[in-house]
Formats: C-alpha cells, structure tokens, sequence
C-alpha cells in the first residue's frame, strides 16, 4: 500500500501499530515471568510481575486516547479505519491478559506462603503452551500475517485440551488428598486464567484477520469442551 | 405525488455508455446500473467521469460542442438518447441540483412555480398554490419562508438557497434527481439540513449525487461507485465500498493515498 498523501497521518498509524506491539511484548514478558515464578516459586519475581501490570494499563489507556484522536481528526477509511479499530479492540485484549498474568503471580505468592505444596508441572506446561501463542500473535500482528493469526486461531483447540487434562488431575489430586484443597484451587485458578488467556490470543487473532481481510475468520473455530466452568 | 418508489428495481441502466470530448475521451466503456429509491453517490478524483456520467442522465452533455455519447443509457427501460426522446420532458422528469445554488432572480414562490407553468400542471391558482406549498414543504423550507415567499429568491442564505433549487427541482415531480455536489458551498448546518433533506427525498425520487466528500458519500447513499480516469472501477453498497472496498485504487483513494 502507498503512504498516505498527508505523511504525518502514516506516521500516526505507525506509532499506534508500534504501541500495540510493545504492549504485546510486554504482556508475553508479565505472563512469562508470571509462569517462572510458579514454576521456581520465585516470590520476588511473582512481585516484579504484579506490579508491572500498571505499565500495560498506561499503554492501553494511551492506545485508546490515540485511537480516539485518530478517528475524531483523519476520519478514516477502509484498510485505516480497520486498523485503528484493531488497535482499539486488540489493546483491550492485551491489557486482559496482562491483568490474567498478574493474578497468576499473586496466586503464585499465595501459594509459596501454603504450608503443603502440589505438583504445579501441569500447569507450567499449560502456561509454556499458550505463551507460545502470544508470542506468535504479536508477531502476526507485527509483520501483517494473516497465516500465522489463522493457525493461532485454530490452536485454542489444544489449549483447552491441555486444560481438561491439568483440571482432571487437580480434581484427583484433591479427592485423594483433602490437605491439598487449597492449594490445587489457586492452582485451578492458575490454570482458569491460562486458558483464559489463550482465548484472549484466539481474540487477537480475529481481530487481526479482519484488521487485514476486512473479514472475520471463516467457518467454526476448532473447539474442544471446556470442563469446570459454564462460560 | 405519493409515490413510493419500488425498491432493487434499477432506474438507470448503462452499458458501455462512453463519452468523447472531441478528441477526449471522458468516459470509458462503464456498465452502471442505478437502483430506485436509494441514493448513489458518484466518488473519484477531478476529471474521473463522475460529473460526465451524472450529465449524461438528464443529456446536460448535449450542450457541449464535440460530445459524443455511444453505448446505451436507459431511464426505466427507455433509451435516453434515442432521437425520439424530447429532451424537455426528459429533464422534467430527471430534475437536477447544481454545486452552487442558482436560483432564478424572481420571487420564492416564481422559482418553485415556473417549472409546473411551463409544464401546465396547474389549472388555476389553487393547484399552483398547492404544488408551490407542497414542494417547498417537501424541502424543509416552507417553515422558513412561507410569510415571505414575494421575497426574491436569492435574499435567502446559501443553504436556504440550495433547498429552494431542490423545492424546484420537485415541484415538477421528476422521477429521478441529479445533484452535483450539492453542499460544496455551504456550512456544516445548512449541509446537515441538507443531507436531512436528501434522506426524505429517497422515498419517493431516486437519486443520483456527485461529491467530492466521502464523509458525506459515507452519510447519505446507499450504493457508492467509484470512478477513475473515466473508467468505473467499483461500485458496490456503500457500507462495503468505505470498511472494505475490493480494488486497491479505491481503497488508495479512499483513504488519502492517491499517486
């Protein structure tokens, strides 16, 4: 596509693609750090993630108000006006996610202060899976890849069958062993947000695809039972 | 003249209709069909073909020296440059508005009254009265001017102006209205109150609109075509042509990114 006859209005654009990638970036950072703290029940790390969260907030809240600017003042069209509604719906999702990650750090606090500890190897697992997904719908987004967002559409699949299996396991784990209760439910709840974060992924991914097509992604999205919860 | 126009059946019908200025040629091959009782607005850049089409309907090209129309241009069926047709009663039945308002220098009443005397729509007074105050209901104005309708025309303000010339465009009850950029010269109010205006009219007159404003193609049509170079490149409902329009000139143009 040409640049814009009016070039302050690309470099507009630009700078809002920009900061939807550097939130993105910043929030498979928070999640990331958010997992390794479980996995090495790293308190000071879990901490650092929680108060990172704000930094999100601000980018998203600058995405919206720029966003905001963009359509009041250029009144865009077509492909611009995709993108910037994009960035409005896409920011949102992000800042989610960010808000996932540090509830996961404070569960992970919580749970290093429990004096009876539970296998967390699941969930880490679960946590790697979907992290992957956020990395490769930021750089979907980055590079305009209508393919790579398609096959993280299509990947919730096995996110929520990785779920079924850490839920199923919890579920055994507190009926053998009654101690174990409150742990494996801030683990559940771990688990929960993981996958809620996938979904936010999948999300991005649809906003992305008719960012560029102009379309929403065709067809039924694979889609494996979700157990433990009526959403 | 409460005619409801019936909708998805095409008023204008246009195939391969070109149109030369001498040796330039204006308008290339274009295959355009106009729906009864919506608006279509005609988008592109200076010198697209978008003004030529529009002169075409109502035959305004035949007051050019050197223009040549071929291919076939149809008004319900009927061949518009068929030799037989009358080019008066064409125009009364295609009325036209232009991009700066031209009343005629006589009184408000005597602008929106000449085209149903010339036509004999009126057998007395009472008829003309009634048609006089029908029309300039119909464009919104009748509020404004209806104690001083022996005032001159262009004692109103631009916008009251340009409502007066839609008045009498209808007042001859045209089946079709061209308009040609028709609020390039007024302020965001009188555009407003303008477009209001256009949105009532789509009940009962199809309409076909030049503009150079694609907020306002945005605002007020229902299928939007966009030419360029002479050559009709899409057209499609307006809502796909400005989220998501098929050819990248469109899009190019659209969005500010012209070469």
């Amino acid at each position: 596509m040409n640049d814009h006859t009016v070039k302050s209005y690309d470099e507009e654009l630009a700078h809002l693609s920009g900061q939807i990638v550097r939130m993105g970036g910043l929030a498979e950072a928070q999640f990331a750090a958010a997992i390794q703290a479980l996995a090495r029940r790293d308190q000071e790390l879990a901490r650092r993630v929680v108060d990172g969260d704000c930094r999100i907030d601000e980018l998203d809240h600058d995405v919206q108000t720029f966003a905001v600017r963009l359509l009041a003042l250029r009144q865009p069209m077509a492909g611009d006006l995709r993108q910037i509604v994009g960035a409005l719906n896409i920011s949102g999702e992000i800042e989610r996610i960010g808000d996932y990650a540090a509830n996961i750090a404070k569960r992970s606090k919580v749970l290093d202060q429990l004096p009876v500890s539970v296998p967390v190897d699941g969930v880490v697992r679960l946590g790697e899976l979907v992290r992957g997904l956020i990395k490769d719908i930021i750089d979907a987004y980055a590079d305009r890849d209508v393919d790579k967002a398609l096959r993280v559409w299509s990947r919730d699949e096995e996110v929520d069958a990785a779920y079924n299996t850490v839920f199923g396991d919890l579920i055994k784990g507190m009926t053998a062993d009654s101690g174990a209760i409150t742990a494996s439910t801030h683990l559940l709840f771990i688990a929960k947000n993981i996958e809620r974060i996938g979904d936010h992924a999948t999300n991005i991914a649809e906003a992305l695809h008719y960012q560029i097509i102009g379309v929403p992604p065709h067809g039924e999205r694979p889609k494996g039972n979700t157990v433990g919860a009526g959403e | 003249m409460n005619k409801i126009v019936p909708q998805n059946s095409f008023k204008i019908i246009a195939r391969a209709l070109s149109v030369h200025y001498g040796e330039k040629q204006a308008l290339h091959q274009v295959d355009l069909d106009i729906r009864a009782g919506e608006v279509t607005a005609l988008i592109g850049p200076s010198g697209c073909g978008k003004s030529t089409f529009l002169r075409c309907i109502n035959r305004m090209n035949d007051l050019v020296d050197g223009a040549r129309v071929s291919g076939s241009l149809t008004l319900d069926g009927q061949d518009i440059y068929d030799p037989a047709v009358d080019v008066v009663q064409l125009r009364a039945r295609v009325g036209m508005v232009f991009q700066k308002p031209n009343p005629f220098p006589k009184s408000i009443y005597d602008n929106v009254a000449y085209g149903p005397r010339i036509h004999g729509m009126a057998r007395d007074q009472a008829e003309l009265d009634a048609i006089v105050n029908g029309s300039l209901e119909k464009a919104g104005l009748w509020a404004e001017v209806k104690d001083r309708l022996a005032d001159s025309g262009t004692s109103l303000s631009g916008g009251q102006q340009q409502r007066l010339c839609i008045a009498r465009a209808i007042a001859v009850e045209p089946e079709l209205i061209l308009m040609d950029e028709p609020c390039s010269a007024l302020d965001p109010i009188a555009t407003a109150k303008v477009e209001e205006l256009i949105d009532e009219l789509r009940e009962n007159y199809t309409i076909v609109m030049v503009t150079h404003s694609m907020q306002q193609a945005a605002r007020v049509s229902q299928r939007t075509a966009f030419f360029h170079m002479g050559k009709l490149i899409e057209v499609g409902d307006t809502e796909q042509v400005f989220t998501n329009p098929r050819e990248p000139l469109t899009q190019g143009y659209i969005t500010g990114r012209f070469g």
